[in-house]
């Protein structure tokens, strides 16, 4: 009988972290400063003069940064913060869209030291509110457009000792919060950067689970090894690549391999802040003639909708490399874009908390569409038995995905929260919380989750933290989040609603339910159906059985209900 | 500004804008690709007009395209009008 604990896939078997610490000059116990490996290291190179950044905006506006812009702009948002009094250790949240000061930020809080927290500008007060203050956030660098956000929560926040506004200009700002103009801030050619080594804590970002709060993802310069090996392999990027990757820095896809993979190899990088439309997407691949694009199965799924023939239109000959990560890639995803664009999409899998592609197709290996692909090198991944916790070795058993811990940017523990670290880890295994089979040839295959938390367009929303929301609704007595299938995101929310005495749930209340989860939380935690229940299914002790409502929307066995409340 | 367009922008700005935001608005303004509504907000808007019209809108008409700009989205609302009268 085979064994399905798999460690290397055949094209790269020569490939090991060990590689990532040669090249970047790495030994143990050397300072490692992931903002200094992204621009100045890259400078010192020779290569201060290439484009490390192409920046457009939604109206067509466009900026340019060579490395050594990206070296001294992330000098100067340092030396500004240090200048502030903010001091190594401290958190500092990035909370802007994709602007350049966002990316210039991230590689200035860690060359000061700092934590750098990012958080996606799209989340509403109470999200914020629930991150800054588990975080002890000492800093927060925003925008205008977003700086009421922070007003309203600031006295709840006795750390947040500084709002820096990156876009004040001429606006008044109140008392305790700084203006930074990065065009008019004298530039920092000479900035000592902070000795980090390590295990020095790098980046904070949120994630979300089944039960509790957010918990904080913490990272160390260590990571770097992982992103930097895998940004190189798996993404394949190569000296002279235009390299696109879609995701937002308030997530970890978005700093793993929006920031540091890219960077930290000298690879030019585009970004385009704005929101999806699939011509003005398809005109930025091919005005910047992107090589390298790193998207998502929901973008894909987008794009398929609009028709191939909406691609046609533009020329995307410069296309070499293609991959996904969020949620799982669909096989008519990886077949259409084989057929649209000539190369098909590369699924990848990883999560926030290993920091780096844990499962992947590589370039060059054989797609099995629909399929994760195997382990990269360096990382020993199984499914794990839910009984036993043990790896299965039967080729097809669903079980849990397990990674052995150990690799560099896996996280080194939830921000306050040790016991809900230690949770994760049972017999030796990182249990990663998604169910998968591995196949005889070794490709894993994703099942869905193993518990409740709702993956939408490839970002992980907690139930918990959506109830608690719609419980502070005027109208809602109780209420229960789950998942429920939808062709483009994979999974939404549906909230299931028991109304207060007296209260009829009708389209203008799940309306104003709706907008009131949005602005409190985010638009990806807003239920995207809401359906009114008397009851809820709840057992004996009166705790509710989300399993249950979600299996009713995925029209799989409600399980065992032997334990439910009798109505 | 006709009516119907005059409702679309004032929920816009009311319910999507962000407090402290201060870009003008028009009816030719990018919402989806600007930032201002993203697709998942889109479908409380979607719903916002299908109740306050009594229209349905099919899914595969709602897309980033057909809402980008309170014009278009005018546009399909008229449409859905139509074929409901």
């Amino acid at each position: 009988m085979m064994s399905t604990v798999v460690t290397r896939p055949d094209p790269v078997a020569a490939v090991d972290w060990s590689n990532a610490e040669n090249a970047l000059g790495y030994r143990p116990g050397d300072v490692i400063n992931i903002g200094w490996h992204c621009s100045d290291r890259i400078c010192q190179e020779g290569r201060a003069a290439k484009t490390a950044l192409i920046w457009e905006d939604a109206a067509g506006a466009s900026r340019t940064y060579t490395f050594d812009d990206l070296r001294v702009h992330s000098n100067t948002i340092a030396d500004f913060l240090a200048g502030l009094g903010v001091q190594p250790g401290e958190r500092v949240c990035l909370f802007m869209d994709r602007i350049p000061e966002l990316y210039f930020g991230f590689l200035g809080v860690l060359k000061m030291g700092g934590i750098a927290q990012p958080l996606f500008s799209a989340f509403g007060d109470e999200s914020l509110m629930t991150r800054l203050a588990n975080a002890g956030t000492t800093a927060i660098i925003t925008q205008r457009k977003h700086v009421a956000k922070v007003r309203k929560i600031r006295a709840a926040l006795p750390d947040l000792r500084h709002v820096i506004v990156v876009d004040a200009h001429d606006a008044p700002l109140r008392e305790g919060e700084t203006a930074f103009d990065l065009d008019r801030a004298p530039r920092v050619e000479r900035f000592e950067v902070f000795p980090s080594t390590a295990e020095t804590p790098s980046v904070l970002h949120y994630t979300s689970g089944t039960t509790g709060l957010p918990k904080g993802a913490q990272h160390v310069h260590y990571s770097l090894i992982s992103q930097y090996l895998t940004a190189k392999v798996v993404l394949d990027l190569k000296e002279n690549d235009i390299y696109w990757c879609n995701a937002d820095p308030g997530w970890v896809t978005g700093t793993s391999y929006g920031i540091i993979g890219p960077w930290s190899n000298g690879t030019t990088q585009v970004v385009l802040d704005s929101g999806f439309s699939a011509d003005r997407w398809y005109a930025f691949l091919a005005k910047h003639r992107v090589t390298v694009w790193y998207s998502a199965p929901t973008a894909i799924r987008l794009l398929m909708r609009e028709g191939a023939a909406v691609a046609k239109h533009h020329d995307l000959s410069a296309l070499r490399h293609l991959a996904s990560v969020g949620e799982p890639l669909n096989a008519e995803a990886v077949i259409w874009s084989r057929e649209t664009f000539g190369h098909p999409f590369h699924d990848t899998f990883w999560q926030t908390e290993t920091g780096c592609i844990v499962i992947t197709n590589l370039p060059g290996m054989p797609i099995k569409p629909g399929s994760m692909g195997k382990p990269f090198p360096g990382i020993t991944a199984a499914v794990i038995d839910p009984k036993t916790y043990e790896p299965c070795t039967a080729p097809g058993r669903v079980g849990l995905i397990g990674l052995r811990p150990g690799w560099p940017s896996m996280i080194r523990g939830y921000w306050h929260n040790p016991d809900g670290y230690a949770r994760k880890f049972v017999n030796g295994w990182y249990l990663c919380g998604d169910r998968a089979s591995i196949d005889p040839d070794g490709y894993f295959w994703f099942v869905g989750r193993d518990d409740d938390v709702i993956n939408t367009g490839g970002h992980l929303v907690g139930p918990f933290e959506i109830e608690s929301a719609l419980l502070e609704h005027p109208a809602v007595a109780e209420s229960a989040a789950v998942a429920t299938p939808d062709l483009v995101n994979m999974e939404v929310v549906k909230a299931f609603v028991a109304l207060k005495p007296g209260i009829t749930g009708d389209e203008d209340l799940e309306l104003d339910i709706m907008n009131f989860v949005r602005k409190r939380l985010s638009p990806l935690a807003m239920p995207q159906a809401i359906e009114f229940v008397t009851s809820l299914p709840k057992t004996r002790s009166g705790k509710i059985v989300r399993r249950v409502l979600r299996a009713q929307e995925f029209g799989e066995p409600v399980g065992d209900i032997s334990t439910l409340m009798d109505e | 500004m006709d009516e119907l367009k005059k409702v679309i922008l004032d929920y816009v700005v009311k319910e999507y804008l962000e407090e402290g935001d201060d870009r003008v608005v028009g009816a030719d303004t990018p919402l989806i690709t600007g930032g201002i509504v993203d697709s998942f907000s889109m479908v409380s808007l979607k719903r916002f007009l299908e109740r306050r019209y009594e229209i349905r809108i099919p899914d595969g008409e709602a897309t980033p395209d057909a809402f980008d700009s309170v014009d278009r989205i005018a546009l399909l609302v008229e449409r859905f009008r139509a074929v409901k009268a």
